[in-house]
């Protein structure tokens, strides 16, 4: 039995994919390691709200100055009244530093820089600060682009606190409850899109550009001219690439449980089964794809013009209601948004096989439909 | 039975779009004999050799192996003939005995005999070593060690020496010639080398064009020489190459 096992074609076929997939560091770094330094660059980037340090620029020195003489601003009583920490920036320009501890929202730590309006302008530019302050006849200017949200944050901080001379935080800061249940964060909305958007690239590379590539070496036609069943290399090349795609997306989200505490909030049988439709629909568009073309080249377009724009409108990284109205009911029918959307709804809003049936349905239809597809135009020659 | 050729080819034709690959070729190979086929570039050697595997279909005309044709014997076929393409380039990192277990398994082939053909293409010490990491030759011989896993009644070899340096070429021509003495495989043979058609073969046909120009036994070809119309230059042996020349115009390996 053992013998007749270790000697069968699957077995080979199966053991050979492994053995390419593992001595491949490529695999290694773009399957498992990309991913988890994507969601802890990406999650620690949106997920932990640290203290925020907001520069501003002040025009004019005397209202930095220690002693101002007769000529006390008002933004000069200001930072006398607020007790701002004098000092100097790398620049040399004067600053005053003013700490608003916040612990719902977050502490904010205020830098006035004392500049000339030309500076301030290159600063702004350069995305070093977004709000500029000015006084004239007794009023206190705010140039600010209104556009710009950080810095309409910025202003309506700095105004409360200036109206009052002192370092407020809104007043209504008592009826603030941070949500810190999980599911509400980014990382949470992250790592199922990078779950789903590793299988698709996993299928895409994996299967597609091995079996053009094997053409192209004429090492396909070499097997066939053999008596292996042409089902058992198929078979192999997804099966070892499913195996990888469980591996890599267990790691993931090990790696998002430690670091993140992310959870599963509902059915893990269905978020399995969810997982394997998507496998199939990927490998099936993987065979459809790599179906007939013996062109690396070709292969590379294919690939990348199927699974680029998936990646950018699917809601991998960044929700896809921000696209026009009219684009979302396209988008929501691509299998990335399909599969994304479906993991997303067990891991965060706790869904199970009811919620999924249909997405699961539709992937696995996906999968079957082009697989057949791809098997009636399949060149193994 | 006992005069049943292994190989018989019916004029067969072979067309891609505006190219006639192969235009009507007839041939008969017997069981151990081995045959080269013999031409220059694009003559149409390896597309009436894959036709014989299995790998092409013909246009029109018959191929039988053994009395079979392709069509409706395919998996009985496979596990009679051995052969290697022109160029295949294995799985670049799996080592030489890993590849050799991979095509083993896919004719149900243990280790003993993955073993053996390790033997006889010498890559003994080279067995743990990746495809990337093999010289051309010793690349050609795991070709033909694979193609021989099954000891195979019908061998078929694609330029299996082109791009390799005389003396890797004579190993494979050990090889061959081992093989020659141990069994009754028939082979087929493509080349543009005189030499190796001279030192292999029992017969030669040169093809040209998709057709047959000449094919018969070395002795009877060189004989033929005598009438050619372009005579050798006087001071040199006269060889096959002279008769090929004359024939087509061309070197052999223009
Ligand atoms: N798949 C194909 N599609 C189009 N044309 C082809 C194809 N295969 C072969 N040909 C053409 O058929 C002719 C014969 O090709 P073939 O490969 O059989 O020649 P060959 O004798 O093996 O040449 P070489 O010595 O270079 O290997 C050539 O003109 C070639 O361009
Ligand atoms: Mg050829």
């Amino acid at each position: 039995m053992i013998e007749r096992i270790s000697n069968s074609q699957l077995y080979h076929l199966i053991l050979a994919n492994v053995r390419e997939l593992i001595r491949e560091p490529g695999v290694l770094f773009w399957g498992i390691i990309f991913p988890i330094l994507m969601s802890l660059g990406l999650g620690v980037a949106f997920t932990k709200k640290k203290d925020v340090i907001t520069n501003i620029a002040v025009i004019g020195q005397n209202h930095l100055v220690q002693n101002p003489g007769d000529s006390a601003t008002l933004l000069h009583s200001f930072f006398v009244a607020t007790r701002a920490r004098a000092g100097r920036d790398h620049q040399g320009n004067l600053t005053r530093t003013l700490l608003v501890p916040d612990d719902k929202l977050g502490s904010t730590t205020f830098i006035f820089h004392a500049m000339v309006w030309k500076e301030a302008m290159v600063m702004l530019k350069r995305g070093n600060l977004n709000i500029v302050l000015d006084e004239k006849n007794g009023m206190v200017q705010y140039h600010l682009d209104p556009m710009n949200p950080d810095a309409q944050l910025s202003y309506l901080k700095l105004s409360g606190m200036l109206n009052r001379s002192a370092p407020v935080v809104p007043e209504a800061n008592a009826e603030i409850k941070p949500l810190t249940v999980s599911g509400t964060r980014y990382i949470d909305f992250l790592v199922p899109g990078l779950i789903a958007m590793g299988v698709m690239m996993s299928c895409m590379w994996g299967v597609s550009y091995a079996i053009i590539e094997r053409r192209s070496k004429k090492l396909l036609r070499r097997m066939v001219a053999t008596p292996m069943k042409r089902s058992n290399f198929l078979i192999a090349l997804i099966t070892v690439r499913v195996l990888m795609n469980f591996v890599e997306a267990g790691l993931l989200f090990l790696f998002a449980w430690l670091a993140f505490n992310i959870t599963i909030q509902g059915n893990v049988a269905a978020l399995f089964t969810l997982f394997i439709a998507g496998n199939f629909a990927f490998a099936g568009l993987a065979i459809f794809i790599s179906a007939h073309t013996a062109k690396t080249e070709v292969g590379n377009g294919l690939i990348n013009a199927l699974s680029m724009p998936m990646m950018v409108l699917s809601g991998v990284f960044f929700s896809y209601h921000n696209f026009p109205e009219w684009s979302i009911p396209v988008i929501q029918k691509f299998p990335l948004t399909m599969m994304a959307d479906g993991i997303r709804s067990i891991m965060i809003e706790g869904a199970g096989f009811a919620e999924t049936a249909l997405p699961i349905a539709i992937l696995g239809t996906t999968g079957l439909v082009f697989f057949v597809a791809g098997m009636k135009i399949f060149r193994w020659h | 039975m006992s005069n049943q050729p292994i190989v018989e080819v019916r004029n067969v034709h072979k067309s891609f779009k505006a190219v006639q690959a192969v235009r009507g070729i007839d041939l008969r190979i017997e069981p151990g004999e081995y045959v080269a086929i013999l031409g220059p570039n694009g003559a149409g050697k390896t597309t009436l050799v894959e036709m014989i595997e299995g790998i092409q279909q013909p246009d029109t005309g018959e191929i039988f192996i053994e009395g079979k044709t392709w069509k409706g014997n395919e998996k009985y076929l496979r596990h009679l003939i051995g052969l290697s393409l022109q160029e295949t380039h294995f799985i670049d990192k799996l080592s030489v005995w890993e590849t050799l277990r991979l095509f083993a398994s896919f004719f149900e082939i243990g280790k003993e005999r993955c073993e053996e053909v390790l033997g006889l293409i010498e890559l003994d010490e080279k067995r743990k070593a990746w495809m990337v990491n093999l010289s051309g030759g010793q690349r050609q011989r795991l070709a033909l060690g694979i193609a021989l896993l099954n000891k195979p009644k019908l061998l078929l070899l694609d330029e299996p020496t082109t791009g390799l340096d005389p003396n890797a070429r004579r190993e494979i021509w050990g090889i061959l010639l081992k093989l020659k003495e141990q069994s009754n495989t028939s082979l087929i043979l493509t080349t543009h080398y005189m030499e190796e058609a001279e030192q292999l073969c029992d017969s030669i046909v040169i093809i040209d064009h998709g057709k047959i120009l000449k094919q018969g036994t070395i002795t009877g070809l060189l004989g033929e020489i005598q009438d050619l119309p372009v005579k050798p230059v006087e001071t040199r042996k006269i060889t096959l190459d002279d008769l090929f020349i004359s024939l087509t115009g061309r070197h052999l390996n223009d």
